[in-house]
C-alpha cells in the first residue's frame, strides 16, 4: 500500500468538502452566504474543489449592510467575475427604505442586528432551503454547541435545546416547508486553521486584513475606522493610525488591531502570539455574556 | 501534525468541565479577553480561584444551572497535535449526547471521582465507549487532592475497572491519576504523586496513535454528488464526486458499484488541480471510471475483491434519541451515508439496562434505551459490520413526521 501524507488542513479541508456535497446532494435550493471575510474566502475555495469542474449547485449570497469597507465590495465584485458564479445581494438599505426596521440611533448605532431582517427576507424571497456559512465553533461558546446541519424554524430561530443529533459523519438535512437549515463547513476549523490554509493556498484577500494607515477614532477601548457610517462627535478625536482588521464585518462594528503585519506569515505570527481572540474586536458580541445566543436564537448567521 | 478527537464523558460532579478547561487553560488556549470575561463572571471556586468549567458551560440555561446539557466542541492546539474536545454531559437523561460526542471520536477520557470509585455512571460510560467502538481509553482517576494523592486508592480504583474493561472488550486501557482542579498531571507531571510513573494526561493525548487513516482493504467510496459540466470542451465529463470511506483505491483498480453490480476500473482521479494515482481514506476526491455504468447519489463504489455485506434485514444496535417512543407499526427513513431508505424496525431483540450491563426483553424503546433489533429496509443497503468499518457500519434513523434524527445504529450483521 502506498504510503500518504494526510495533515490536519488536508482532513478539515475533506471534512469541508464532504459537507458541501452532502448541501448539493440533499437540498432543491441551497446558497452559500457570503461576506467578503476570509471564512466566507475560504469557503469559496473549498466549494471550487468540491464542484470544479462543475458549476457551484448554488449562488453566493451577500447581506450589503451598506456600511462594508469599500475594499470588501471591489474584492466581492472581483471575485465573484474570476469565479464565474451567480452573486445575489440582499441590501438593507433597502429593507430600512421599505420600513421593514429602522436604523439605530446614539453613538453605537449598527446595522449589524438589522441584517438578520434581511437576511430572513433574502432566504423567503428566493426560497433557500439551506444557507452556508462561515461560522466557526471557536469563536464563541454558543456557537460551540451548534450542530454542522443547524435547523431554523420559518421565524429564522435557532432552538439550542431542540438541536437534533449529529452522529458520525451523517447529515440529517431533512425539513418541514419554511424551515431552513444552516450550514457551517468550516466548523472545526479555528482562526488559526483559516490563516494556515489561506496561506497554503495562496488565496487572495481583501487588503484591510493587512496593515494600512487609517483614520481612526477609540472608543470603549477599542480602535474604529472613521467613517460617514459612525456618529460621531465633539468627544471622538481621529488619529491616524498604522492598523489591520482580523474580521470584515460593518465598519460601524468591527474593530480594528494596531499592527504592521503586511504579508500572511507576519499575520499568522501574530495571532499565535496574540492574546485577544478574533471576536473581542466585534463590539456586538460585548453586550452580554449571552450576547450570541440571542442573536442566533433571532435568525443572525 | 495531525488530528486527535475525543470525548469526554463523566458526570456533573466528576469535574469533567474543570479538567477540559484545565486543559484550555494550562495550554494557554484562552485567550486574555475571554480570561477578561471568566473573571469578571460571578462563578468561582471556594478559593476564589476562577470556576473553569464556565469555559465550556456554552448556553445560558447550562450557565444557570451550572450543568452541561448538550455537545460542546473545544479546540486547542500544541505543538505536535491538533485536538477537537467532545464535551458531553455524564447524567442518564443525556445518553443520547454522549453517544453523539462519542460517534466521531477516536478516544475517550473517562472520569472517576477517587473519592467515589467505579459507580453506576462509570459502568453506563464505558458500555457507550465500547457500543461506539473508540479504540483508546484513559481513564482519569479524579480529585486525587481529595484522597491525599493517596496510591492505595488509585490502585483500588485501577482493580475494579479492569475488570469492567475485560468484560466490555476494551482493549487499550490507560490509567492517570489526576486532579482537574489543582492541574496534577493534566499537563505536568505532578510533584503530589512521585508514586505514579506514567506521563501527564497532555502528554498522552499528543502521543497516542490517532488511526485517522483506515488501513484497510474495504476501499468504499458513497457517490454524494455527480459532476457533469455538460460544456463544450468537457462534453462527456462524467466524475463521482464523494469522499473515500475506508481504503484505498488506486488506478486500474477493479471496482463494483452498488446496489447494482456493475463493474469497471478506475480510470482517473481528480482532487481539485491534481491528478493523483490513489485516493486514500478520508480524502474527498472526484473519481472516473472506464465504463459508462448508471451511477447516482445513493450509490457506493468499493473494491471488487473485498465487496461489503448486502441485505434488507439487519441486526443492529440501536440507540433511541427522541422523546417519542420507537413505533415498530410505522415506517422511518434510515440514512445510511448518502442513501435513504425506508426501513421498519421489524423485531426488538433485547435491550440493555446500561447501568447493569443485564439484557432484557422488551417490547417499546423509550428515549436513551440502547438494544439490539432488527431492522428491514426497502431497498438493500451496502454496508460492513460496524466493528469492521466504522464509517459504513453506521446510520441514523430519522422519523418522517417531524423529520427528526431519532436513532443510532450500528450494524452487528445480515440476517440471512
Amino acid at each position: 500500500m502506498s504510503t500518504y501524507n494526510f495533515d490536519y488542513l488536508d482532513e478539515l479541508e475533506a471534512e469541508a468538502i464532504h459537507i458541501l456535497r452532502e448541501v448539493a446532494g440533499q437540498f432543491e435550493k441551497p446558497a452559500l452566504l457570503f461576506s467578503g471575510g476570509k471564512d466566507s474566502i475560504t469557503l469559496v475555495r473549498l466549494a471550487e474543489k468540491a464542484f470544479r469542474p462543475g458549476k457551484f449547485p448554488f449562488p453566493l449570497v451577500h447581506i450589503d449592510t451598506g456600511h462594508n469597507f469599500e475594499e470588501t465590495i471591489t474584492y466581492r465584485d472581483q471575485m465573484v467575475e474570476r469565479i464565474g458564479e451567480k452573486l445575489i445581494i440582499g441590501s438593507v438599505q433597502e429593507s430600512i427604505d421599505q420600513g421593514k426596521v429602522v436604523e439605530q440611533t446614539g453613538k453605537n448605532a449598527s446595522r449589524n442586528a438589522l441584517q438578520t431582517v434581511t437576511l430572513l427576507d433574502t432566504i423567503a424571497k428566493y426560497q433557500f432551503d439551506a444557507c452556508i456559512g462561515g461560522a466557526r465553533r471557536d469563536e464563541e461558546k454558543a456557537r460551540a454547541k451548534e450542530r454542522i446541519f443547524s435547523v431554523r424554524d420559518e421565524f429564522g430561530q435557532w432552538d439550542p435545546k431542540r438541536q437534533r443529533p449529529e452522529l458520525w459523519n451523517i447529515y440529517n438535512g431533512k425539513i418541514h416547508k419554511g424551515e431552513n437549515i444552516r450550514v457551517f463547513p468550516i466548523s472545526n476549523w479555528t482562526e488559526l486553521d483559516v490563516w494556515n490554509y489561506i496561506r497554503r493556498e495562496k488565496i487572495d484577500l481583501p487588503s484591510i486584513y493587512f496593515s494600512h494607515e487609517r483614520d481612526c477614532i477609540t472608543r470603549n477601548g477599542q480602535l474604529m475606522a472613521a467613517s460617514p457610517f459612525l456618529n460621531m462627535d465633539d468627544e471622538d478625536v481621529v488619529e491616524r493610525k498604522q492598523v489591520r482588521f482580523r474580521t470584515v464585518g460593518d465598519m460601524s462594528c468591527t474593530a480594528a488591531v494596531e499592527s504592521d503585519a503586511t504579508l500572511i506569515d507576519d499575520i499568522i505570527s501574530e495571532i499565535s502570539a496574540s492574546k485577544i481572540s478574533e471576536r473581542g474586536a466585534r463590539m456586538d458580541d460585548k453586550v452580554s455574556e449571552a450576547a450570541m445566543e440571542d442573536r442566533k436564537k433571532g435568525g443572525y448567521f | 501534525m495531525n488530528i486527535l478527537k475525543f470525548f469526554t464523558a463523566g458526570s456533573v460532579d466528576d469535574g469533567k468541565s474543570t479538567l477540559i478547561g484545565r486543559l484550555l487553560y494550562d495550554t494557554d488556549s484562552i485567550l486574555a479577553d475571554q480570561l477578561e470575561a471568566l473573571q469578571s463572571s460571578n462563578r468561582k471556586n471556594d478559593d476564589g480561584t476562577i470556576d473553569l468549567a464556565i469555559l465550556t458551560d456554552g448556553l445560558r440555561a447550562e450557565r444557570e444551572q451550572g450543568i452541561t446539557i448538550d455537545v460542546a466542541y473545544k479546540y486547542f492546539q500544541t505543538e505536535k497535535r491538533k485536538f477537537i474536545i467532545a464535551d458531553t454531559p455524564g447524567h442518564i437523561q443525556y445518553t443520547r449526547n454522549m453517544v453523539t460526542g462519542a460517534s466521531t471520536a477516536n478516544l475517550a477520557i473517562i472520569l472517576i471521582d477517587a473519592r467515589n470509585g467505579v459507580v453506576e455512571q462509570t459502568i453506563r460510560h464505558s458500555y457507550i465507549v465500547s457500543l461506539l467502538g473508540i479504540k483508546h481509553v484513559v481513564v482519569c482517576i479524579n480529585k486525587m487532592d481529595m484522597v491525599d494523592y493517596s496510591e492505595t486508592v488509585y490502585s483500588a480504583i485501577i482493580e475494579k475497572y479492569k475488570v469492567l474493561a475485560q468484560q466490555l472488550k476494551l482493549a487499550d486501557v490507560t490509567y492517570i491519576p489526576v486532579s482537574a482542579l489543582k492541574g496534577d498531571n493534566i499537563v505536568q507531571n505532578s510533584g503530589n504523586m512521585d508514586w505514579y510513573e506514567g506521563e501527564s494526561l497532555l502528554h498522552f493525548l499528543e502521543k497516542v496513535d490517532t488511526d485517522n487513516l483506515d488501513k484497510s482493504q474495504l476501499a468504499r467510496m458513497p457517490v454524494q454528488w455527480v459532476i457533469r459540466p455538460q460544456t463544450e470542451e468537457l462534453h462527456d465529463y462524467r466524475g463521482y464526486a464523494g469522499r473515500v470511506l475506508s481504503g484505498t483505491f488506486n488506478l486500474n483498480d477493479k471496482v463494483t458499484v452498488l446496489p447494482s453490480g456493475a463493474s469497471s476500473t478506475v480510470e482517473k482521479i481528480e482532487f481539485f488541480d491534481q491528478t493523483p494515482d490513489a485516493a486514500h481514506a478520508g480524502q474527498s476526491v472526484i473519481i472516473h471510471l472506464k465504463d459508462d455504468v448508471d451511477i447516482s447519489r445513493g450509490d457506493t463504489i468499493v473494491n471488487a475483491s473485498a465487496l461489503p455485506q448486502e441485505s434488507k434485514l439487519i441486526e443492529a444496535d440501536l440507540c433511541w434519541m427522541d422523546g417519542r417512543a420507537l413505533d415498530t407499526s410505522i415506517m422511518y427513513n434510515i440514512q445510511h451515508n448518502s442513501k435513504i431508505t425506508r426501513c421498519k424496525i421489524s423485531e426488538i431483540l433485547h435491550k440493555v439496562d446500561i447501568n447493569t450491563l443485564e439484557k432484557h426483553a422488551a417490547d417499546e424503546f423509550k428515549l436513551n434505551d440502547i438494544g439490539r433489533v432488527i431492522i428491514k429496509t426497502a431497498d438493500a443497503l451496502a454496508f460492513d459490520l460496524y466493528d469492521d468499518n466504522r464509517a459504513n457500519g453506521s446510520a441514523i434513523l430519522v422519523d418522517t413526521r417531524t423529520n427528526l434524527t431519532v436513532g443510532a445504529l450500528m450494524f452487528r450483521a445480515a440476517v440471512e
